[in-house]
């Protein structure tokens, strides 16, 4: 099997918030340090991204969310990925996220939560430790 | 000057350090030359408003203190109000759920999760009276922040305003309602811009005739600096979309002199203190000669910019919370010496959830003990005529002018924005400022400099998962209960103007009245004119 060198993140905004900022620093800050990113844009369901997901072949989706919604939108986005069979991509997520709500999150395999005030430089270094080709 | 500056020089030594804005606006060291004659600046409440809008701004009226409240249901969010209301807060100003800002009701799927959880859940007029349950409509002003469905919500308040028995003309207050930003920023949409904008100019137009009393537009630079501007950018494209809304509500014919009075603004206050007061002062005298110059406005009202404010979301962090409480005390304070006409104060608490009612107080307070304790209400523009202010006002003003120039040459602010123009000039000067305090070269106290291991906050307000439940069979129930056929033929209409250009307000304020839901007005908005995608650019 051929195995790609280059690890692909898809940078998701689930919800309806328009909070951006953050998701775009993120997807660049990535894409500066190395890695293939992919951005949904805004307002997806978790639909729309365990779909692109699949299609694009990612190993990483970084979930970007400061609605509140989180508790609806990572459950609801973790289970497609599992009905997907792509249970084994890595999905960490950032926002303002309470820190009782971040427990309950890794229990549902999310990897890691970065919390408002988080450097570019430590998600980079994060991603690169934990997030690998899949193949 | 030169003297001092050798001198200045020599003891600074050999330094690589940039002393620069917030922004990233590299300042002098000293400035001592600017304007010797105050009548060059002009004097408050006179042409070109540089030092304030009134002639006796503050002495003769504070600024209003109004402080953005909304979360859960409707009942969650009157009683916000009516404690805002008792502790001394002078205007209401209320913040919708994200469902509402993006006109979904409660029960549509994409609402799921989102039901009054960042502000107040509105699917109907039920939910709109209980909004506005036991508060006179004539006895105070609101603000209401929504801008794809500004329109329908207008045309909410208004049928409530018509139940209590105010009449139309005694009804104040703020719909956002402006669009331009929302493609630049904040991102809240349903269809393109070109007909986005058409149902701005469609409530401008209405409320020139029916609501006098109403700023149907609060142009707004808010949004853009949290997405990441600097100072200079929130500037010149606020003002760059005023500009297009006045040309298009020109271009429906109506009178400057009479619909210009009735725009108002809403600016950023950041930490960097000097930056903020300078930008303020820059906007004032930016807009009155736009308005005079181009415009031909001769009313001195349709020059004046006359602004709201809010402390800068983006700068208050989750860690060491209560530092947020002095960086608020120091923006609210450049505020007033900015001459704003109206004030929110944020939460400490706003980086963790909304606000608890403790720190909703507090923030308010803030704003009282500058006003009542600090004296500087005393005096109008009391910083005018300080070397650095004057100098830097003037730079802000410069800087503001070529961008807006830029935009001009692209064809406008739809033009613009189509091509991605402002999005991309903000994304980048927000990278460039994550990377500046990720080098640390920007100093954020308790986030990348004198960090401590803490303990996360408890007393957080949270909104209860039955909300949703709640709200989305009420707003079925709505649905249910009122007379179809009424509604049908309402929809119809609205449908009809969407298509022959006739002005929507009168028809939308039939329609809430006969019980169509926000999200039924949605959709017609939806496939009369259709949806905008984020074109997702990075």
């Amino acid at each position: 099997m051929e195995t790609r060198s280059r690890v692909r993140i898809l940078i998701a905004k689930p919800g309806l918030d328009g909070h951006d900022r953050g998701a775009k620093i993120v997807a660049r800050a990535l894409r500066d340090a190395g890695f293939e990113v992919i951005y949904t844009g805004l307002h997806q369901t978790p639909e729309m991204i365990a779909e692109t997901a699949v299609q694009e072949d990612v190993d990483g989706i970084g979930v970007s969310i400061l609605s509140g919604a989180h508790m609806t939108q990572l459950p609801a986005l973790m289970k497609l990925l599992e009905e997907k069979g792509a249970e084994d991509v890595v999905v960490f997520a950032g926002g303002i996220i309470p820190a009782e709500d971040m427990a309950e999150l890794k229990r549902l395999g999310v990897a890691e939560v970065f919390t408002p005030g988080a450097a570019t430089t430590d998600i980079v270094a994060w991603v690169r430790e934990n997030v690998k080709p899949r193949n | 000057m030169e003297r001092w500056l050798e001198k200045y020089r020599r003891e600074m030594g050999d330094t690589k350090r940039r002393f620069s804005t917030v922004s990233g606006m590299e300042v002098e060291p000293l400035y001592a030359d600017g304007r010797g004659d105050p009548s060059e600046l002009g004097y408050p409440g006179e042409y070109p408003f540089t030092r304030g809008v009134y002639t006796t701004m503050y002495r003769g009226r504070l600024w209003t203190m109004r402080q953005f409240a909304g979360f859960g249901t409707a009942e969650d969010t009157n009683r916000r109000f009516k404690f805002l209301l008792e502790q001394g807060q002078t205007g209401l100003s209320t913040a919708f759920d994200m469902p509402v800002l993006m006109g979904y009701d409660a029960d549509h799927p994409r609402a799921a999760g989102e039901v009054g959880r960042e502000g107040v859940a509105i699917s109907s007029l039920v939910d709109m009276e209980a909004l506005f349950e036991g508060i006179r409509l004539d006895r105070v002003t609101t603000s209401m922040t929504v801008n794809c469905t500004a329109s329908i919500i207008l045309a909410m308040y208004l049928a409530v305003a018509e139940k209590q028995g105010v009449p139309f003309d005694r009804v104040g207050g703020t719909v956002q309602n402006d669009m331009l930003k929302e493609f630049i920023a904040q991102k809240e949409w349903i269809c393109p811009p070109e007909p986005s904008v058409r149902i701005v100019v469609d409530t401008i137009e209405f409320c020139a005739k029916e609501v006098p009393r109403w700023h149907p537009v609060s142009i707004s630079g808010y949004h853009i600096r949290e997405a990441g501007s600097t100072a200079v950018q929130e500037l010149a494209f606020t003002l760059a979309d005023g500009i297009e809304y006045v040309k298009q509500s020109l271009a429906r014919g109506l009178d400057v002199d009479r619909f210009a009075p009735r725009l108002s603004f809403f600016f950023n206050v950041h930490n960097d203190f000097l930056e903020e007061v300078a930008k303020l002062r820059a906007a004032r005298r930016m807009w009155a000669r736009i308005m005079r110059e181009r415009f031909g406005a001769k009313e001195p009202k349709a020059m004046m910019l006359r602004t709201h404010a809010q402390t800068a979301g983006c700068s208050l962090t989750a860690q060491q919370p209560l530092n947020n409480v002095v960086r608020v005390t120091i923006q609210a304070l450049a505020a007033v010496l900015g001459g704003v006409q109206s004030l929110h104060t944020n939460s400490l608490d706003e980086t963790l959830a909304l606000p608890s009612e403790q720190a909703a107080m507090l923030a308010l307070r803030t704003q009282q003990i500058i006003a009542e304790e600090s004296g500087v209400a005393n005096v109008i523009d009391p910083l005018g005529g300080s070397f650095a202010v004057e100098a830097l006002t003037d730079r802000i003003e410069r800087e503001a002018c070529r961008y807006i120039e830029e935009i001009e040459a692209m064809g406008g602010m739809i033009r613009a924005i189509e091509r991605g123009f402002p999005q991309k000039e903000i994304a980048e000067a927000a990278y460039r400022y994550q990377q500046s305090l990720d080098r640390g070269e920007k100093v954020v106290v308790g986030v990348n400099k004198y960090q401590v291991e803490e303990e996360p906050p408890i007393e957080l307000l949270k909104v209860p998962v039955e909300v949703e439940q709640r709200q989305i069979e009420r707003v079925r129930r709505v649905r249910k209960e009122r007379n179809q056929v009424a509604a049908r033929e309402a929809i119809a209409r609205v449908r009809r103007a969407c298509r022959e250009g006739e002005n929507l307000m009168p028809p939308l304020i039939e329609a809430v009245k006969a019980y169509v839901t926000l999200g039924e007005l949605s959709d017609v908005y939806r496939e009369e004119f259709g949806e905008y995608r984020d074109p997702a650019w990075m």
